[in-house]
């Protein structure tokens, strides 16, 4: 199973470190990364590979969205497929 | 990869445009809990619901989890349940019962089904289920009911027409000290759809399989949002956009009802194409006809936009689903709905102009309050008007109004959470009384004769 990590808020140091962290800890691979930053606002998108995954998809979403509220960022784990689905007929 | 755009617009739609599933409903046939022992019956009722619908709960929580998109309710349809009276008799008020205890152990937030399907005549158990709705809606807090007085192929049944009136007024009355809450549980149908997910309405039609899971999605907000975009736009644009994000809200209902169906081992049965609104601001079908370009709703070209937007709607979703069904079209609750709570309050929105715009969009007159000592005779005369625009139509038209009782017209019953609030409304008072009183059944349109 893929998942998408969307990170977006104020751009400070250490963000990209940790949200990988937290993936490595959990065997989690990650595939591709993006970011940007457009007007100061950081905007990441990572697809990670959660196959061999050490932990709950519920438990790493809900430790990654703990860890943007202590940076005060946005942080969304969602599955790939509602992506593909929305978007792809 | 995916799009960058595509994954922030789908992050946007649910964190700022209140893009969610309103609900997952499990239809649960209870046909074969039937006994001529209604203690029997009701124990059956209790375990096979309980036993099918267990992991209901967990399951679709888990959905919301992994995907990301906020599942606002869980829900359970059932028979309905005058076909359990009439083989069992007894108070039905006992099933009742039973379905809120079902509700407290598997934790949905609704049960809907404690229905009859009369719009021919009242057969065993039909009468009994109708006269206990009151008593029922009152002695539990998640149990929803229905009764279907009309259809396109039988006319209307002007008899139960007759008693809906007084049935709607009793709930309320019995209700009085919780915001006559009863009668928000009431819908009065023609053309009931048997796969409906949304409540007050939803039941498990007698032409339904075992178990199966529907879905209805939302997304009002998501819609205005993409109109905002697009101001200069003309009006064929406009509905190339509705339907565009309709087709999108769609395929996320599409997959979680997929998705929750496999998980559960159920059959996936349809989903509902249905705008439902919230009272929260952003989120509300009358403010996507404001986008349009009408200053309130319930301006002159209301019934206008609301045809486009429920005709687009249902273009763009029917490509997204490999089933669609229900009620499918935009819903107007005026409590539910922060723009028309603000165009009621404000006069521009009238019962008058609700009926007009019920004939062009799901579903009928809802969540509308009207003063307590209306007559029941005149709530009579207003489902048997939305009735006639349903049959003639072939579309299903409802009627759930929550008579005030001691509120006085201009003030304002509150129900809280998503039943929102919403001020009692001006009834026109001219007697309809005799008409009601005549009984007997309007005769099926020529529209029926379709072999």
């Amino acid at each position: 199973m893929r998942a998408v990590i969307t990170v977006v808020g104020k751009d400070t140091v250490g963000i990209l470190s940790g949200v990988s962290d937290i993936c490595a800890e959990n065997n989690i691979n990650i595939i591709e990364v993006s970011q940007s930053i457009l007007q100061e606002l950081f905007c990441m998108i990572m697809l990670v590979d959660m196959e061999k995954s050490s932990v709950a998809f519920a438990d790493f979403s809900d430790r990654l969205k703990a860890m943007g509220k202590e940076k005060n960022l946005q942080i969304h784990t969602m599955q790939e497929d509602v992506f593909n689905a929305m978007h792809h007929v | 990869m995916i799009n960058t755009r595509d994954i922030l617009e789908t992050i946007q739609m649910i964190e700022n445009e209140n893009l969610d599933i309103r609900t997952v409903t499990m239809g649960i046939s209870l046909l074969d809990c039937c006994c001529d022992d209604i203690d029997r019956s009701c124990t059956k009722v209790y375990d096979k619901i309980t036993r099918l619908a267990e992991r209901l709960v967990p399951e679709v929580d888990t959905i919301e989890k992994e995907y990301g998109i906020p599942i606002i309710n869980k829900r359970i349809a059932v028979t309905p349940v005058a076909m359990l009276t009439a083989a069992s008799g007894g108070d039905p008020v006992r099933y009742a019962k039973t379905l809120q205890r079902v509700a407290d152990t598997v934790g949905v937030n609704f049960i809907g089904g404690y229905s009859a399907l009369v719009q021919k005549g009242f057969s065993a158990g039909d009468e009994a289920l109708i006269n206990s709705i009151p008593e029922a809606l009152a002695c539990t807090q998640n149990l929803c009911s229905s009764v279907n007085i009309g259809s396109t192929k039988t006319g209307i049944n002007m008899d139960a027409v007759a008693e809906m009136g007084k049935v709607v007024l009793r709930c309320a009355e019995l209700t009085k000290d919780d915001n006559c809450i009863g009668a928000a549980k009431l819908v009065v149908f023609c053309n009931a759809p048997e796969d409906n997910p949304f409540m007050a309405g939803a039941f498990h039609g007698p032409g339904e399989p075992e178990c199966v899971i529907n879905v209805g999605v939302s997304g009002p907000g998501v819609v205005r949002a993409a109109l905002a975009k697009i101001p200069g736009a003309n009006i064929t644009e406009v509905a190339d956009t509705v339907k565009k994000t309709a087709f999108k809200i769609t395929r996320m209902g599409q997959l979680v009802a997929s998705q929750a169906a496999q998980r559960l081992g159920v059959p996936f049965g349809i989903v509902d194409l249905s705008l439902a609104p919230t009272p929260a601001v952003g989120d509300s079908v009358a403010h996507i006809l404001e986008e349009m370009g009408l200053e309130s709703c319930g301006a002159h070209g209301t019934t206008a936009c609301l045809a486009l937007l429920n005709d687009a709607v249902k273009k763009g979703g029917t490509m997204a689903s490999s089933h669609v069904g229900g009620l499918s079209g935009a819903f107007i609750p005026v409590s539910e709905d922060a723009g028309m709570i603000d165009a009621a309050r404000s006069g521009c929105l009238t019962i008058e102009k609700l009926e007009a715009m019920t004939s062009v969009c799901s579903v009928g007159l809802d969540m509308i309050v009207v003063p307590g000592d209306t007559p029941a005779e005149i709530i009579s005369a207003i489902i048997a008007d939305e009735a006639a625009i349903g049959m003639v139509n072939s579309k299903t038209t409802a009627v759930r109004l929550i008579p005030a009782i001691g509120v006085r017209e201009g003030e304002e019953l509150n129900f809280g959470g998503l039943l929102g609030s919403g001020p009692v409304m001006k009834v026109n008072t001219a007697s309809p009384a005799k008409f009601i009183s005549r009984g007997g059944r309007i005769p099926a349109p020529l529209q029926s004769l379709k072999n």
